[in-house]
């Protein structure tokens, strides 16, 4: 794989929503570049038919009974929120549209 | 100024201390203070910790003389013993910060499941230890709250992630600490530090609790300055847990037993393997030495030696840095600003909740893991998906094989758990490549999901500092190598004079 | 609004293009807890009271799947007539939003617990189409945004937003069709019909409460035309905020009007998100995106895969309740009924009433005359669903039972379902209360007729003299005295037996 560009980083850290200065998109375009470089030696190993490994233990079918269990109360859940109103977390406007 | 009684105290191991507050010819208080004033005469210059619950330590010693007092018998095995807890696990109540800007302040509303095991097992848990940010790292400069030095050698790393509670080993702030291991968080810092580090096997551990760095690579264990000082800690936070899926529902390998039966010496029968890919450019003359005339004490002890190719390994380190990226680049997007931990940039009315959320996390994420985080989500996205993380999965799967085929010839296998003694501070945080080769040896086994843990093997000949010995074992066969372990340290401490840890340098005590 | 946008006659889109749904459903199911934690799902709590670390997404908290929401999507997967995969992979979908926890949502990409189904939909006429079903996966709810300032409370304008995490976890199916061709100028109306079936055969299985109204049922849906006689699929438009059967109908008839008038323009359709007003009945452009999204999908790592096994899947096709569309065919052969009177019944939503009204021991014809005309008449005053009225199918075959044991009049079963629908108690205590039992001691009938005619000799005359029909003004002094508890045909009886002796 090629080296990485400035637009490209720019990209991914808007993807990651990372307000990067100018000064980080030429430092990590670099970087990234580096280490991209050295992680693609992967694509050298002949791998066409073998299954990928998602999960290194080989569990199935572990599931929960549908039973309630206590959470966290209104106030445990509220106390780390930067700021709350009417019992909800309040959060700046939201610009997007629900997915 | 230090007191000899403190002293002797700092200086047991776990399993003494035990004995002795189970007896009650020392109480639980006592062994806790003791170990509130080391740390608070040497941590200024260590730095360990990022925070110390004197309070609620001390309480729960208390908790544990009353209950000794009043007949009952100890909770657990370490019950009264103090412990340094990595601060990656939550802690209700207790500031959980994972040595990032983005959790200053936190408090958890819930404590993990190792955290509730501790407790219950009346394990006198004394702070929460020094990071790289979200487990980042290799030397724990990578922390928000100021580097932690290595106490062999202060101008040096102590490893990383898990350099706080290694170091914490080694300072004799604590008998007994919790770390985590991704890629070598537990192991390579006990390696520079010259403790004892196990990464248990993948499942075998609860990871509820554990603030995800990567869920399928990520497992918590048992720090310690022996190996049965870390298998007891081991049975104590081990087993099934129903709030972690991916938690394996079988009884903890029996590692205590094991421990007691490798400290026997002998090792007639017991086939271990050298994985050749595990040498050559890039180790430091003087670790590979030290491995050497460790493989040479494990054959004296009737192990047979074997050496075992797994050609695999070497694209490892490929795939862990697209796996681990990948899944942190996920695990960390809820770092938000909504609902905890820092926010910026919130005027009230100009901007929006996406700016606000960007400035926060650009100014919460510390460099190497805004690095990451852009790594995974390149390696995610469409159009890279099958090169990068694709590919990488199925290298894990070949790496695996590589393992499965080896442990079908040995029972164990061994390998340098670092390539190089710590190095200096400041050394390779410009170069995140070498930063990453610490982790050489150490991946596989976490691609995997098997079992391996570092041993000090003893001091490198050229620098005078520790070094470690891995020993890896099967999924679930985590008692293997604590026996193979075990067996080694009684013969390391027979032939270097008493035990590694005592070599440490005296550290000046604040008063 | 609507006035804005340029709208084609309806017909004159059908003489040119042909349309192309795809209709995703999502179903909140009832089960007791979230899909990956032991939350309550109850609808309607105080904000953040049914939260926990695992659905606020709190460092280090993991989930864990609900056993039983797995059973639902495969007893969901199996009435769709769809195959159930051997193995399965929960998969994270990543983009940032506030309303998820934790900036991602746990679902299934490529490989769904249910694939490759179909339902038969019934259209007014009786004609059935149907429409293939590609997938059915689990996956998490999201919480729910307040938005405040601004003026509509909408989304735009507003100053900040005020969220609430109770939602957040409960688990969802999402169901998704193929394209839906061929439908052409009933395509509105197949996409409603397509809902309507969908809503009650999950009602059937008894996984959800598919109340569109509170959004435990919520409808997307995709429209694009293309040329008749075309292959090739237009640019699509996906309309949300579809909540209820009759918006499904309008939002996809408003869409080819639209997109019609786009096209013949000579227009392009822009692949974008509609949002769908209740109140003017067209659709509107959402807020369009700088980039295109990249939900960079991979194996959830902190679940494992499910496997159900055949055994499993059997059993559960065994649990499978008689289908909607299979049940209404057996009722209406048994209550012989034609295909109208079958038709009222369902638009009144009186069907699953008149069954249990019947399974409770009333004959059929009697559950039916109670549930379409009285009752009816008292739901429409009310201005509520027949299935809203505060009595029970068991209460109203009592009533019957007491008519048809001679307890009660039909005018006094009348007055006891007025008593328990204005919550009296039961039917008995009713009838207790006030008093309703039909007089039927003879003797007082006698005493009151007695008296009645001697109180109006000029009547009594008249009736000896051969008008029988003034007996009737008798009659109703007997039951005006007796206050209406009399059997008035007993009563007339009594009075002609009288005057004659």
């Amino acid at each position: 794989m090629p080296a990485i560009s400035r637009d490209e980083v720019a990209h991914l850290a808007r993807l990651a929503r990372l307000a990067v200065t100018e000064e980080e998109l030429d430092t990590f375009a670099s970087q990234l570049g580096v280490i991209l470089e050295s992680v693609a030696k992967v694509g050298e190993v002949a791998a066409g038919d073998i299954p990928p490994t998602s999960h290194a233990v080989p569990l199935t079918n572990v599931f929960r009974a549908d039973e309630v269990r206590p959470g966290l109360t209104q106030r445990e859940a509220l106390a780390a929120a930067p700021a709350v109103e009417e019992n909800r977390f309040r959060v700046p406007r939201i610009l997007g549209e629900e997915q | 100024m230090s007191n000899p009684v403190s002293d002797e105290i700092t200086r047991s191991t776990a399993a003494e201390l035990a004995e002795r507050i189970h007896r009650r010819e020392v109480s639980a208080v006592e062994v806790t203070q003791a170990h509130l004033d080391r740390i608070a005469g040497v941590d200024p210059e260590i730095n360990a910790f990022l925070h110390v619950d004197g309070t609620g330590a001390l309480a729960a010693a208390e908790a544990v003389d009353a209950a000794l007092a009043s007949g009952e018998a100890p909770a657990s095995p370490l019950a009264g013993v103090p412990l340094a807890l990595k601060d990656i696990l939550t802690t209700k109540g207790v500031p959980t910060t994972c040595g990032s800007r983005m959790l200053e302040g936190w408090l958890p509303p819930y404590d993990a499941t190792v955290t509730r095991r501790l407790r219950e097992a009346g394990v006198v848990v004394l702070g929460k230890t020094n990071m790289d940010e979200f487990a980042m790292g290799s030397s724990t400069e990578n922390s928000a709250y100021g580097v932690t030095r290595n106490p062999w050698d202060r101008d040096r790393i102590p490893g990383g992630s898990g350099g706080g509670s290694s170091a914490s080993l080694a300072a004799f702030e604590a008998p007994l600490a919790i770390g985590t291991d991704t890629g070598g968080s537990i192991r390579q810092p006990g390696a520079v530090t010259g403790t004892v580090g196990v990464k248990p096997t993948y499942g075998g551990v609860s990871r509820y609790g554990l603030v995800a760095f990567s869920s399928s690579l990520d497992q918590a264990g048992p720090c310690a300055r022996t190996v049965l000082d870390a298998a007891l800690l081991h049975e104590v936070i081990g087993g099934h847990d129903p709030l972690d899926s991916t938690s394996i529902d079988a009884p903890v390998p029996p590692v205590v037993a094991a421990a007691r039966q490798g400290a026997s010496g002998d090792l007639t029968g017991v086939r271990v393997g050298v994985v050749t890919q595990f040498a050559g450019e890039g180790y430091q003359p003087g670790v590979l030495r030290s491995f050497d005339a460790a493989v040479q004490l494990l054959a004296e002890l009737g192990a047979e030696i074997v050496e075992v190719s797994c050609p695999h390994f070497d694209y490892a380190m490929g795939a862990y840095y697209l796996i681990a990226p990948s899944e942190c680049s996920s695990n960390l997007a809820r770092f938000d600003a909504m609902r905890y931990g820092l926010r910026v940039g919130d005027d009230g009315a100009r901007l929006s909740a996406e700016e606000v959320m960007s400035l926060t996390r650009e100014a919460g994420f510390g460099p190497e893991v805004k690095r990451r985080i852009m790594i995974g989500t390149h390696a995610l996205s469409s159009g890279y998906y099958d090169a990068y993380y694709g590919q990488a999965q199925k290298v894990r799967t070949l790496i695996a094989r590589d393992f499965a085929a080896a442990y079908e010839k040995v029972d164990v296998l061994v390998s340098p758990t670092t390539p190089t003694t710590a190095f200096r501070i400041g050394e390779r945080v410009d170069d995140p490549l070498a930063m990453y080769l610490a982790d050489l040896c150490t991946i596989p086994a976490n691609l995997a999901g098997n079992a391996a843990m570092s041993v000090p093997s003893g001091l490198s000949d050229e620098d005078g500092l520790p070094v470690g010995l891995q020993v890896m074992a099967p999924a679930q066969a985590d008692d293997r190598m604590y026996r193979v372990s075990a067996a080694f340290e009684v013969a390391r401490d027979a032939a270097q004079g008493g035990p590694l840890i005592h070599r440490v340098p005296d550290l000046a005590v604040t008063a | 609004m609507s006035a804005l946008v340029d709208l084609m006659d309806y017909d004159d889109v059908l003489a040119t293009y042909d349309p192309v749904l795809g209709l995703e459903v999502h179903v909140e199911l009832s089960t007791n807890t979230k899909m990956f934690c032991g939350c309550p799902t109850d609808f309607g709590g105080e904000p953040n009271t049914q939260v926990c670390p695992t659905c606020l997404g709190l460092p280090g908290a993991l989930p864990v799947v609900n056993g039983k929401a797995v059973e639902s999507a495969i007893r969901i997967g199996l009435a769709l007539n769809c195959q159930i995969a051997e193995w399965c992979r929960f998969a994270r979908k990543n983009y940032f939003y506030p309303d998820q926890p934790k900036n991602f949502q746990t679902s299934q990409y490529d490989e769904p617990i249910a694939f490759d189904g179909y339902l038969d939909v019934v259209l007014e006429d009786g004609e059935t189409f149907r429409v293939d079903i590609e997938r059915a996966h689990m996956e998490e709810d999201t919480g729910k945004s307040l938005h405040v300032g601004g003026a509509t409370g909408r989304i735009h304008g507003a100053a900040h937003s005020l969220l609430d995490y109770n939602r957040a976890g409960v688990p969802l199916i999402e169901i998704v069709t193929k394209p839906i061709v061929g439908a052409g100028e009933r395509a509105p109306e197949v996409a409603r019909a397509y809902v309507s079936a969908l809503r009650d055969l999950l009602r059937a299985l008894d996984v959800s409460d598919v109340r569109m109204d509170q959004g435990s049922l919520r409808c997307d849906a995709n429209v694009s035309l293309m040329p008749k006689g075309g292959d090739t699929f237009g640019t699509r438009t996906e309309t949300k905020n579809v909540n209820s059967l009759r918006s499904v109908e309008r939002a996809v008839r408003f869409e080819m009007s639209r997109q019609g008038a786009v096209l013949s323009g000579g227009g392009s359709i822009v692949q974008e998100t509609r949002h769908f007003d209740e109140s003017s009945g067209s659709t509107s452009a959402g807020r369009r995106k700088e980039t295109s999204e990249d939900y960079r999908y991979f194996p959830e790592p902190d679940l494992v895969p499910v496997a159900p096994s055949r055994e499993w899947v059997e059993e559960l096709r065994g649990t499978l309740p008689e289908l909607p569309w299979e049940r209404r065919r057996r009722i209406q052969q048994e209550w012989d009924l034609s295909d109208a009177e079958m038709r009222d019944l369902l638009n009144a939503g009186a069907v699953d009433l008149i069954a249990a009204t019947v399974e409770a021991g009333a004959s059929s014809a009697e559950a039916r005359s109670w549930w379409v005309s009285y009752l009816l008449q008292q739901a429409n005053l009310r201005g509520e669903e027949l299935a809203a009225l505060p009595i029970t199918p068991v209460q109203v075959a009592r009533v019957i039972e007491l008519v048809t044991t001679g307890t009660l009049t039909n005018k006094l079963a009348r007055q006891a379902v007025d008593g328990v629908l204005a919550g009296e108690g039961e039917p008995d205590e009713v009838v207790a209360a006030r008093g309703l039992k039909v007089v039927s001691d003879e003797s007082a009938l006698r005493t009151a007729v007695e008296a009645a005619l001697a109180a109006n000799p000029d009547v009594a005359e008249k009736i000896r003299g051969g008008k029988v029909q003034a007996a009737g003004a008798i009659v109703g002094a007997v039951m005006k005295a007796t206050k209406g508890q009399a059997d008035a045909k007993r009563v007339r009886e009594l009075v002609i037996e009288a005057v004659s002796a």
